[in-house]
């Protein structure tokens, strides 16, 4: 199978602000520390990590809202690492992304269905209404739902707003940043499940940003795990679960509190 | 006698729908109580009730909340106040909010001590370094000193822990006191509340939505749905078989890694149809006064 993105030696490091003197250069903190792996085509990968891992510092590198300082991006075999914002735009269609808290990623003054349209106009596309209608039908909205406004609905409603608009360019690749963490299992359950079945019929590959090994167990085929911005671990995640290599993939793993009072948690 | 009583209370909205129905629960001396539901379903009401700190947009239009055998809601507003702040404290949620970003951790936790219940200056600061070395924290002087944005999340909840076990209180709620933090300092600050709960003696209720939490740090749960308690158990017969459909479906939901094909299951549409009902029986019900 193709690889969809190709990632090597990837690095990027920030301005360090705090430490920035009144004048000159703040000095620069590296996220990424030398990241090589691929995504085939069609996968669905998990990345974890605990917080300030570079977890999402990684996915926002990967749909280049960020930079990468050193190494390389390729995405469906075109170099994207310094791909100047007009050359890129055309390309942005093809990889989505869906952010973890709708309530700031959705527009409070826009109807869902503007919201939707939006990207759609962006990137002038024809048949917008009955793209926003096929795009609500596919995360199991109704279509009145596309007159609300986002405090009109719950959370999962919003996050499937969220995902909507995401899928509604008809991507290829879709990168989900902690979309289920705010909100209940019942609906983390209902979203996930939406989110599997999708990638089926669409065909999408998708890269699954989360902190929870439950959750990406349930839908990742394989993990790549992050710690002080290296991978520790990069494997199926039946074998991952089954025998943890690195010790920082086991401390995770022990730390999951199981709904169950036998289970001894020393 | 529990040191907390909640006696059938009930909250509504001003002029609006009911928020809490006829809830009632106790939590003994050194006793956890775990309250868990979905979001909405009242889990932190009950706690906001108990410590008096309601929103002023909702009523209690009955019930008792019994402190140490004493009905709050019959005394008079100053009392009230001095004796859930002589005996209660608060874990919140979200650490970097409850801490005031333009003061130093060690007046946060000494001025409560020294302006509100009368402690010496001196008798303050000992305490509050007791209190880091019973929270964890080695370097107590450079953290007492520190700003709160200095510190990391875990450190901030430890400072809140810290704080809340200060005046030595009979009751603490603690509302979602880790939901903000990644799992391994979630293990930590898990443990560090249930050590120092058990050693002082506290009792405790523990607000969460994850039934793994309730499963390490409780003896007991109440599991809400839309303001009503549905079943009230200890955890050991609980996890054995719950025996409210809603809340075996709320298990059910709780995803379980070492077992990639249970859990994250969603509540089915005839159980949340059923409960609704029941929701509905209670609200038509002559049972209500």
């Amino acid at each position: 199978m193709a690889d969809l993105y190709t990632v090597t030696d990837l690095r990027l490091s920030l301005p360090d602000m705090t430490a920035k003197p009144l004048l000159g250069a703040a000095p620069r903190i590296e996220i990424l520390k030398g990241l090589s792996f691929c995504v085939p085509k069609g996968a669905v990968i998990g990345i974890v990590g605990g917080s300030g891992s570079g977890k999402s510092t990684l996915g926002r590198a990967m749909v280049r809202l960020l930079e990468p300082s050193q190494g390389a991006i390729r995405f469906d075999g075109a170099d994207i690492t310094h791909l100047p914002d007009a050359e890129l735009r055309p390309m942005r269609r093809r990889f989505q992304m869906i952010f973890q808290d709708p309530m700031s990623s959705l527009n409070p003054r826009h109807r869902v269905g503007t919201i939707i349209a939006e990207p759609l106009r962006l990137h002038q596309l024809d048949a917008i209404p009955a793209r926003i209608a096929r795009a609500l039908d596919q995360v199991g909205l109704p279509q009145d739902f596309a007159s609300r406004y986002p405090h009109e609905l719950s959370g999962g409603q919003r996050q499937r707003v969220g995902i909507a608009r995401a899928i509604a360019l008809e991507p290829d690749f879709i990168l989900a940043d902690e979309i289920v963490s705010g909100l209940d299992v019942s609906s983390q359950a209902k979203v996930l499940a939406m989110l599997e079945k999708l990638v089926a019929e669409l065909g999408l590959t998708l890269a699954f940003i989360s902190h929870d090994l439950s959750v990406i167990r349930r839908l990742c085929q394989r993990t790549i795990v992050l710690s002080g911005g290296k991978i520790v671990e990069d494997r199926a995640t039946a074998d991952l679960f089954a025998t943890p290599q690195a010790a920082y993939t086991r401390e995770l793993l022990a730390a999951i509190p199981l709904p169950d009072p036998s289970q001894s948690w020393d | 006698m529990s040191f907390l009583q909640v006696r059938n209370l009930s909250v509504r909205l001003k002029n609006g729908p009911p928020l809490l129905r006829r809830v009632s629960l106790d939590v003994a001396a050194g006793e956890v109580r775990g309250l868990v539901g979905e979001s909405g379903a009242g889990k932190s009401m009950i706690g906001r009730a108990v410590l008096g700190i309601l929103p002023p947009s909702v009523q209690i239009t009955e019930g008792q909340i019994l402190l140490d055998g004493t009905d709050l809601l019959h005394l008079p507003a100053k009392e009230s106040r001095r004796r859930i702040g002589a005996q209660c404290a608060l874990i919140p949620q979200d650490p970097l909010t409850a801490l005031n970003p333009s003061h130093r951790i060690g007046s946060q936790i000494t001025d409560r001590l020294v302006d509100i219940l009368g402690w010496s200056r001196t008798d303050a600061n000992a305490r509050a370094r007791v209190l880091l070395d019973e929270v964890q924290i080695t370097d107590a002087d450079r953290v007492l000193r520190s700003y709160p944005h200095e510190l990391s999340g875990g450190m901030r909840q430890r400072i809140l822990i810290a704080s809340a076990f200060a005046a030595e209180p009979k009751l603490i709620v603690a509302d979602e006191p880790t939901t903000a933090l990644d799992v391994t300092v979630q293990k930590q600050i898990l443990k560090l509340i249930a050590g120092l709960q058990a050693r002082h003696g506290t009792a405790l209720l523990f607000v969460t939505h994850d039934l793994g939490v309730v499963s390490k740090v409780c003896q007991r749960l109440s599991v809400l749905y839309s303001g009503m308690v549905v079943e009230d158990s200890t955890v050991g017969d609980f996890f054995a078989a719950p025996r409210h459909p809603y809340s075996a479906a709320l298990l059910a939901a709780t995803p379980k890694y070492t077992d990639p094909g249970a859990g994250l299951r969603p509540v089915p549409d005839a159980v949340i149809a059923a409960v609704r009902a029941e929701v509905a029986a209670f609200d038509r019900g002559p049972a209500r006064g």
